[in-house]
C-alpha cells in the first residue's frame, strides 16, 4: 500500500513539474482536472481502500468538483476569452521548471527536519504537499494571465488539501464541505470576474491591470 | 437566537434577489439591520450558550465584534438608502475618465451586502477555527461583488486584485489551520476538536513547534485580509474603487473580523504559554504597517486612497496594542471600535463629497465649508478624531497603549510610535484641512442642497458615537472590554 501512495505522491510531482512548463492553456486546465481526480481518491487510499460512507461521500465530491466541475467552469471561460495561450510569462518555462525542481529540493529538505507528533503512511507526503503548495503561488506569481493564476490558486488548494487529508484524521465532515464550498464559489466568481475583464479590456494580462498605484 | 441573527440577513438577502421595486428592496435591507441590531444588543444582557456541540457561541470577544459591524451595518444601510436612490438608473459617466458606465443591478448590490453581514455575523459567532475560516472566505467572496459595483475597469481591477491576494492569503490561514490540527494531535489529549475552547483547556500540551508554525500561518493569512503591511497591498485598490458605503463596511466592519481570527489563534498560544513569541511578532507587523501607512499617507494626491492607508495604520496600532499587552490589550480593543466608528464616519463623508466634487484627487476639492457645511464639518471633525486629538475616543485608546507602553519600559516603541502618528497628522492635516477650507471650485454646478439628512445623519450618528465614548466610557462597555483583554493576555 505504501508503495501505491508513494506512486501517487511521485504522479502528483510530475503534474506540478508539467504545469510550470506547458504554455497551452486548455492542457493546463486538463492536467489541473487530472490532479483533482487522483487527489480525490486519497482519502480511500491513504485509509486502505476502508469503504465507510462518509470517505466515499468525500471522495466523490471531491472528484465531481475538482476533477469534473473546476475544469469544466474554466473551460467555459477560456472558450469566451479569445486567448489559449500564456505568452511571455514573466518567468519562461525552461527557467520555471528549473526552479521548480530546487523549490522540490527545497521542500524536500525542510520536511526532513519537521518532526510529525501524527504517524503518516509515507513519508513522501508533506514534501510533496509543500510542493504543491509551492508550485501554485509560483504559478500565481510567475504568469501574466487571469486564468493561470486561477490555475495556480487551485493547485495550491490542491496542496493544502492534500496536507489536510493525510495529516489530519478525520476533519469533521461539514468543515470539509464548507471548504469545498468556499472554492467552488471562489473559482465561480473569479470565472466571472475573468468574463468581465475580457469584455472591459480584450485581454486578461493581469500584468496590464495597473492603473491603480501609490 | 444566535441563528435569528445569521437567517435574519441571509433570508433578507434571498427576498432582496426576488423582489422588484427598488424602494421595497432597500427597505428590507433597513428593516434586516435594525433586526440584527437589536438582536445583537439584547444578546449583550444574556449569557453565552454554546450550541451544536460548542461549534456556535456568543462570546466576549465575538460579541465586542458583532456589535460593532451590526452597528456600523445600520448607519451603513441608511446611508445605502439615499446612496442607491442616487445612483438609480442604467447608465452613469464615469467623472474620472468621462466614459460611460452602468452599475450593478441593485438586486445584487442589496443582496450581496446583505450576505456580507451574513458571513460576518457567521465569523464572530463561530468557535470551531475550521468554521471560522470558512466563513472568513465567505466574506471576501460576497464582499467581492460589491467593489465592482460601477462597472469600470479600475473597479474590476481592484475587484481582481482583491479576489487573488485575499484568497490566497486565507488560503495560507487554511494551512494555518491544518496546522493547529496535528498540534492538538499529539497521544496525551483526549478531546481533539478544534473547538476553541477545548483547544484552550489543554493548551499545555498542545505541541509547540507546529503551534507557532499555526499561528506564523494565521498571521500571515488573516493578516492579509486584515490589512497588515506589507501584506496589504489589496486594500487601498479595493477601499479607494468601491462605493464609500462599501469602504466603510469593509474598513469597520471586515477588518476586524480578520482580527478577531488572528486573535482566536492567539488564544490557543496564550493557553500553550507562546504569548511573548506572539507578542513580537505583533509588534514587529503593528510597527512595520504604521511606519508603511505614514510613508503613503504623506503626498497622498487621493484622499480615498488616504482613508485607505489610515485603515492600515489604524490596524497595526491595534496589532501593537495586543503586542504589548498588559494595560495596552484593553487600549487596543477600545481602538477597534474608535477606529470602526470614525472609519466609517469618514469614509460616508468622503461619499458625500464625492457625490459633489465628483473627484478623488484631494488637489480638486476645496471649499467644503462653503458647498456642504454640515459635511465639511463632519470632515474636519473626523480628521481631529482619527488623529487622535482629544476628546474623541481615539485619543483615549492611543493614550492608553502608550502609557502600558511607557509603564513597561519600552520607551523606544512609544517614541517610534508616537514619532510616526506626527508624521501622519501632519499628512493628513494638510490634505483635509486644504479640502474643507479655501474657495470652492468656480467650475462646480451643485443642484439644491448637497446635504440632505439621509446622507448627513449616518455618519453623524458615528460621529457622536466616537465623541461620546472618548469623553466617557460607559461602565458596560469598558466591562466587556476589559473581560476581551482579559481572554487576550491583558487586563
Amino acid at each position: 500500500m505504501n508503495n501505491t501512495t508513494d506512486i501517487v505522491m511521485i504522479f502528483l510531482v510530475l503534474t506540478n513539474l508539467t504545469l510550470l512548463g506547458l504554455s497551452r492553456l486548455g492542457t493546463c486546465i486538463r492536467i489541473v482536472a487530472v490532479q483533482g481526480m487522483v487527489l480525490g481518491l486519497l482519502p480511500l487510499l491513504l485509509n486502505g481502500w476502508n469503504l465507510e460512507f462518509h470517505l466515499i461521500f468525500f471522495s466523490v465530491a471531491i472528484i465531481t468538483l475538482k476533477g469534473i466541475v473546476f475544469p469544466w467552469m474554466l473551460r467555459k471561460t477560456l472558450r469566451e476569452l479569445n486567448t489559449h495561450r500564456e505568452i511571455e510569462p514573466f518567468i519562461g518555462y525552461g527557467t520555471s521548471i528549473a526552479l521548480g525542481t530546487v523549490i522540490f529540493v527545497i521542500c524536500m529538505w525542510l520536511s526532513s527536519r519537521l518532526s510529525l507528533p501524527v504517524a503518516t503512511t509515507s513519508t513522501r507526503i508533506v514534501p510533496v504537499a509543500f510542493f504543491t503548495i509551492m508550485s501554485g503561488l509560483f504559478l500565481i506569481i510567475s504568469r501574466k494571465k487571469a486564468i493561470t493564476q486561477v490555475l495556480g490558486y487551485l493547485v495550491m488548494e490542491n496542496g493544502i488539501y492534500i496536507f489536510g487529508v493525510a495529516l489530519v484524521e478525520k476533519q469533521p465532515i461539514l468543515v470539509e464541505l464548507g471548504i469545498l464550498l468556499d472554492v467552488f464559489v471562489a473559482v465561480f466568481v473569479m470565472g466571472i470576474t475573468m468574463f468581465h475583464i475580457n469584455r472591459e479590456f480584450n485581454h486578461i494580462d493581469t500584468d496590464r491591470l495597473s492603473r491603480l498605484k501609490v | 437566537m444566535i441563528y435569528a441573527l445569521l437567517l435574519i440577513p441571509a433570508i433578507a438577502a434571498v427576498l432582496s434577489l426576488i423582489v422588484r421595486g427598488d424602494v421595497f428592496r432597500r427597505t428590507i435591507l433597513i428593516l434586516a439591520s435594525v433586526c440584527h441590531t437589536i438582536i445583537t444588543i439584547t444578546a449583550w444582557n444574556k449569557d453565552a450558550k454554546p450550541l451544536l456541540n460548542g461549534w456556535l457561541m456568543l462570546d466576549k470577544p465575538g460579541l465586542l465584534f458583532l456589535t460593532i459591524t451590526s452597528i456600523l451595518f445600520l448607519t451603513c444601510s441608511f446611508y445605502a438608502f439615499g446612496y442607491l436612490a442616487g445612483e438609480s438608473g442604467r447608465r452613469k459617466q464615469d467623472f474620472e475618465e468621462g466614459a460611460f458606465l452602468t452599475n450593478e443591478p441593485e438586486a445584487i448590490f442589496c443582496a450581496c451586502l446583505l450576505a456580507f453581514l451574513t458571513t460576518m455575523t457567521f465569523v464572530t459567532i463561530s468557535q470551531h477555527l475550521g468554521l471560522m475560516w470558512v466563513a472568513m472566505e465567505a466574506t471576501t467572496l460576497a464582499s467581492a461583488p460589491l467593489i465592482y459595483f460601477h462597472h469600470h475597469h479600475r473597479s474590476l481591477e481592484a475587484t481582481w486584485k482583491y479576489l487573488l491576494i485575499c484568497s490566497v492569503g486565507i488560503a495560507l490561514a487554511l494551512l494555518g489551520n491544518f496546522f493547529m490540527v496535528i498540534a492538538a494531535s499529539v497521544p496525551e489529549s483526549n478531546d481533539k476538536s478544534m473547538i476553541l475552547s477545548s483547544l484552550v483547556q489543554q493548551g499545555q500540551l498542545l505541541n509547540g513547534p507546529w503551534l507557532k508554525a499555526a499561528f506564523l500561518f494565521f498571521l500571515v493569512g488573516y493578516g492579509t485580509k486584515m490589512g497588515l503591511a506589507p501584506l496589504h497591498t489589496w486594500l487601498p485598490d479595493a477601499h479607494s474603487e468601491s462605493p464609500s458605503v462599501v469602504s466603510a463596511l469593509m474598513s469597520g466592519a471586515l477588518l476586524n473580523c480578520a482580527f478577531l481570527g488572528i486573535l482566536r489563534s492567539y488564544q490557543v498560544c496564550l493557553a500553550a504559554g507562546l504569548g511573548q513569541f506572539c507578542q513580537n511578532l505583533f509588534v514587529l507587523f503593528g510597527l512595520i504597517s504604521i511606519g508603511w501607512a505614514a510613508l503613503f499617507i504623506l503626498g497622498q494626491p487621493d484622499y480615498k486612497r488616504m482613508l485607505a492607508y489610515s485603515s492600515v495604520e489604524h490596524m497595526g496600532i491595534l496589532a501593537l496594542g495586543v503586542g504589548i499587552g498588559a494595560g495596552a490589550t484593553f487600549g487596543a480593543m477600545l481602538h477597534a471600535v474608535n477606529h470602526s466608528l470614525t472609519k466609517a464616519m469618514l469614509f460616508l463623508a468622503a461619499g458625500n463629497i464625492l457625490a459633489v466634487y465628483k473627484t478623488k484627487t484631494t488637489k480638486g476639492v476645496s471649499g467644503i465649508m462653503s458647498v456642504m457645511p454640515l459635511t465639511g464639518i463632519l470632515w474636519i471633525a473626523g480628521f481631529f478624531a482619527i488623529t487622535g486629538i482629544p476628546p474623541f475616543g481615539i485619543f483615549l485608546s492611543e493614550f492608553t497603549i502608550v502609557k502600558s507602553m511607557i509603564e513597561q519600559g519600552k520607551i523606544g516603541i512609544a517614541v517610534a510610535f508616537l514619532a510616526i502618528l506626527a508624521l501622519i497628522f501632519i499628512g493628513m492635516a494638510i490634505a483635509f484641512l486644504n479640502m474643507a477650507q479655501g474657495r470652492k471650485n468656480d467650475d462646480l454646478k451643485i443642484k439644491g442642497n448637497p446635504d440632505t439628512a439621509i446622507a448627513v445623519l449616518p455618519p453623524l450618528a458615528l460621529g457622536v458615537l466616537t465623541l461620546v465614548l472618548g469623553l466617557y466610557v460607559p461602565p458596560v462597555i469598558s466591562n466587556l472590554l476589559h473581560d476581551v483583554a482579559v481572554r487576550m493576555g491583558g487586563y
